[in-house]
């Protein structure tokens, strides 16, 4: 991963002091987070951490209370809402920032009424407005690459979850995203299914994509990201190499978090 | 029974059977559009757009259709202001003014079946097209219409045959369509039981062909929930795509 730099050494992702909160229950207390090119970040956290939610806030899935998100050289403009909250200013500039961010759901959310094939080239094609027959010829691409390239004219429903989930990552890909946004990818999975996304995501991680992974594999966290972060009660309470955190953990919480 | 007789009302009915025809598609491509326009002010969350086509529906579901007819087509001439308005050469024509009471009727039943449809729509595959920077008007023609049309086709069937029949109503306001003529050739003729046996035929014949046809848009829009067909199949498909 000796990917040179960007001129100005941009972080590929900034987030600054993001709050988020739902009712009475403040589940993002102020999270910042900068990732560099290529940096493969863990996000780990018992339940209820804000994990999830702080991944959604990123591409305004959920709309941050405050604070700021950059994805390369633009930041999400906010305004202040009526309810006192923030509130993106532009969507359309939303909507361009989403499509530099690949997301992947816990629960695939493939669309059932589309081919595997037409999942994957329906972005590039009606957000990107990129030519069809190229779009076709990469997805047929990346369906190999993520091995089902046999699936292309399948609907999701005949697929297995694993398969599914595979095809949601090519379907990330095909927007040539600058990070790609992982929620619990294998949290839905059968045991056994999980292996074969997981080795999607380390050769992911091994071109130097640069990746942000909430999940609960710690095996996975350990041997393949660059960076692990925890999360507790909506900080940051761990933020190192996966080496620093998992054996030299200044953390109670955390020691406590990956004993079970 | 007179079968010379009922060839003749049979060949007499079908001569009527363009008009009713009319009537119905007409109502119900008008009224499929004005129930979009109902199921999404529902589901908008705007609270004054919720409350009228709550009203709306209320109301159109609520009396009968007759009724609705009667009071377009001899309701709205008694005020004159309808009379002199840009709307009298619509208005004073039975045809259109069965059209309109048929479209405002349907309209009705057929939000309800859409809005069914639009909520069918999982959450995640909405949430899926936003994350990819779809932005809402595309999410909403590429992701949701096409899920919601799906959870609404079998209803929306039902809907489109009671329009079929209801069309018979019109006959009411002087219009000449199957029901229309087979009352005149009764008042003629009195003989009931051939004629309305016929009238009765063709109306079986019409939905018969309806339900088949929406059967095979049915059929089509789904292969998502049918088992995979054998390989070679699904390629020459993909690829005719």
């Amino acid at each position: 991963m000796n990917l040179p730099m960007s001129a100005a050494d941009l972080p590929a992702l900034s987030v600054k002091n993001l709050h988020k909160s739902f009712g009475p229950i403040e589940v993002l207390k102020g999270i910042s987070l900068d990732a560099r090119e290529g940096e493969v970040v863990s996000i780990l956290g018992s339940s209820g951490s804000g994990k999830s939610t702080f991944l959604r806030c990123i591409n305004m899935l959920e709309t941050p209370d405050s604070g700021s998100v950059t994805v390369g050289n633009e930041t999400i403009r906010m305004v202040p809402a009526r309810n006192g909250k923030s509130k993106p200013a532009d969507i359309a500039q939303v909507d361009r920032v989403r499509s530099k961010l690949g997301m992947v759901f816990q629960s695939f959310n493939l669309w059932t009424h589309k081919t595997i094939l037409e999942n994957v080239i329906e972005a590039p094609v009606h957000v990107q407005k990129r030519p069809r027959k190229e779009c076709i010829e990469e997805a047929e691409a990346l369906l190999a690459k993520v091995g089902i390239a046999d699936k292309r004219n399948q609907y999701p429903s005949h697929l297995s979850g694993g398969q599914q989930q595979r095809a949601a990552i090519a379907r990330a890909l095909a927007m040539r995203p600058d990070v790609m946004l992982f929620d619990e990818p294998t949290s839905a999975l059968d045991p056994e299914l999980v292996g074969e996304v997981l080795r999607v995501m380390r050769s992911l991680a091994e071109e130097g994509r640069t990746m942000l992974i909430v999940t609960h594999e710690m095996g996975f966290a350990r041997d393949v990201s660059s960076r692990v972060i925890f999360l507790h009660k909506g900080l940051v309470e761990e933020d190192g190499s996966p080496k620093d955190v998992f054996e030299n953990s200044r953390s109670d919480r955390f020691r406590q978090f990956i004993k079970g | 029974m007179d079968w010379e007789f009922t060839q003749e009302t049979f060949i007499s009915l079908v001569s009527a059977l363009p008009l009713t025809l009319s009537l119905a598609a007409t109502a119900i491509a008008l009224g499929a559009i004005l129930a979009l326009a109902l199921a999404l002010a529902r589901t908008s969350g705007i609270v004054v757009l919720d409350w009228f086509a709550r009203a709306y529906v209320f109301i159109f579901r609520g009396t009968p259709l007759l009724v609705q007819i009667f009071l377009i087509y001899y309701g709205l001439s008694q005020f004159p202001a309808v009379r002199h308005s840009i709307f009298w050469p619509v208005l004073r024509d039975a045809y259109w003014c069965a059209v309109i009471a048929l479209s405002l009727n349907t309209a009705a039943y057929a939000s309800e079946i859409i809005r069914g449809g639009l909520l069918s729509v999982p959450h995640g595959q909405i949430e899926a097209a936003r994350a990819c920077g779809m932005p809402r008007l595309m999410v909403f023609r590429r992701i949701v219409l096409p899920l919601a049309i799906r959870q609404a086709l079998p209803g929306y069937g039902n809907e489109m045959i009671s329009m079929i029949k209801a069309t018979s109503l019109a006959s009411i306001i002087t219009i000449m369509e199957v029901t229309g003529v087979a009352a005149r050739i009764i008042s003629e003729t009195y003989r009931a039981i051939e004629v309305f046996l016929v009238a009765g035929f063709i109306y079986l014949a019409i939905n018969f062909l309806l339900t088949r046809l929406v059967q095979l848009v049915e059929f089509k829009l789904s292969p998502h929930l049918r088992q995979p067909e054998n390989a070679a199949e699904a390629v020459i498909a993909g690829d005719a795509r």
